[in-house]
């Protein structure tokens, strides 16, 4: 079980080890709350997917899997983005075509096919928790990394998430590099947690011991 | 032809499963809808009529017939190609103040939904986006939450604004652009003017 842990979140990550979901992981992280609000969506999608995929994995012969797959994706994404519009329209306006979009985001469908088709329930529920939260961080990082580079505050909008929470953001500096924000900013700031994740798994791979002063 | 029968039951099976996915699919859709629906529309209702008090700034106002808005089907001479609604503002004597003109402006990537309030003079009180869908980041400076660009159209009207004044700044025009989006707000700079145009014939 914590092996499934250990692949969502870090080992065979969907973001920054599988490089899937590219598309809203670049497109909708040039803030925080943009990404929390992607992330849960995305984590919501995913699990449930993973699940009603695994229920369902003995009646899914070959010829009809994919077909099954993308009416369950479709269905709860459509669940996801409705409820969106109700208690969060504002977040939802800010999301705009990337909240449908879950739908083509190929972690989900990955994860369906790989996992939760030769899986029990209970498996594949915590594989659809680890993947959506491993999505979810990368998504968060980006977002904070870029919003605080590009307009030197960072959980502006919040309140459109938790209630009285915070409108303007906290501010940590005045001003901000725009281009952060603008799709070099995404790509930037993707390789830039690529490279750390490198950094971290060639240390943890070699067989010298690291010896840091 | 073997080969056929003896994959049919397969096919049959198959069908049914699939239909039943269906269902499922289509009774997980129904409830959220079932459940959603009437806050999002109680959303966008209030979005919108959050939206007049700025959009009538400066207007000393009583009452907005929001329910009962004269409604024009397309085509029209308003701006875009969706049905546009004029709303009557009026004081506390139920005397017209104002009209606040709902109309879609054609941007980069889909309409976009504005509402344009012009007092009796022909003068723009105030003019801000209901819904739009353009490229974050570019095209949506014409949110308040990004820019107050949208506020200088407020105050403006065809006589003290030239007609070769109608356009962007880079274009000869009064109206600053954003910085690699100029689709949109030349289409809302447009989409102003023609109301403007409109509002002024419907008071001749």
């Amino acid at each position: 079980m914590s092996s499934i842990w250990k692949d969502g979140l870090w080992h065979n990550n969907p973001g920054i080890v599988q490089l899937l979901g590219l598309c809203p992981l670049l497109a909708i992280t040039n803030s925080a709350v943009n990404a929390i609000g992607l992330a849960l969506a995305t984590l919501f999608v995913l699990t449930m997917s993973n699940l009603l995929v695994s229920i369902a994995r003995r009646a899914l012969q070959p010829e009809i899997r994919i077909p099954a797959y993308v009416l369950i994706i479709a269905a709860l994404v459509t669940a996801v983005e409705l409820v969106f519009h109700a208690y969060t329209p504002t977040l939802h306006a800010r999301l705009g075509i990337f909240l449908p979009l879950i739908v083509t985001n190929c972690a989900i469908v990955a994860r369906a096919e790989a996992f939760a088709s030769r899986q029990p329930p209970q498996r594949a529920l915590a594989d659809g928790l680890a993947h959506g939260i491993g999505f979810g961080w990368v998504l968060i990082v980006i977002g904070i990394t870029r919003e605080l580079i590009g307009t030197g505050r960072v959980f502006a909008g919040l309140n459109q998430l938790i209630p009285g929470a915070t409108q303007h953001g906290i501010e940590l500096f005045d001003g901000g590099l725009l281009m952060a924000l603008l799709p070099p900013g995404a790509f930037f700031a993707l390789a830039g947690l690529l490279a750390i994740r490198n950094l971290l798994e060639s240390r943890e791979t070699s067989e010298q011991p690291v010896r840091d002063s | 032809m073997s080969d056929q029968t003896s994959r049919r039951p397969g096919v049959i099976a198959g069908t049914v499963k699939l239909t039943l996915f269906a269902l499922v699919a289509a009774t997980i859709v129904a409830a959220a809808w079932q459940v959603t629906r009437e806050r999002i529309a109680t959303n966008r209702h209030a979005a919108k009529i959050a939206l007049f008090e700025p959009v009538l700034a400066g207007v000393a106002f009583d009452a907005v017939d929001y329910a009962n808005p004269s409604r024009l089907s397309p085509p029209h001479d308003l701006p875009g190609n969706e049905a546009a609604l004029i709303y009557t503002v009026s004081d506390k004597n139920a005397r017209e103040v104002a009209r606040v003109y709902e109309v879609s402006a054609k941007g980069y990537s889909g309409p976009i939904r504005l509402l344009i309030g012009i007092d009796t003079t022909s003068t723009l009180t105030g003019v801000r986006v209901i819904a739009h869908t353009e490229t974050p980041g570019l095209g949506d400076w014409i949110e308040t939450s990004r820019s107050d660009w949208i506020d200088t159209f407020t105050g403006r009207s065809l006589a003290n604004t030239p007609k070769d004044g109608w356009r962007l700044q880079k274009e000869g025009g009064e109206f600053a652009a954003f910085t690699g989006a100029s689709i949109t707000p030349r289409a809302v700079v447009n989409a102003v003017k023609q109301t403007l145009e409109y509002d002024a014939r419907q008071r001749l």
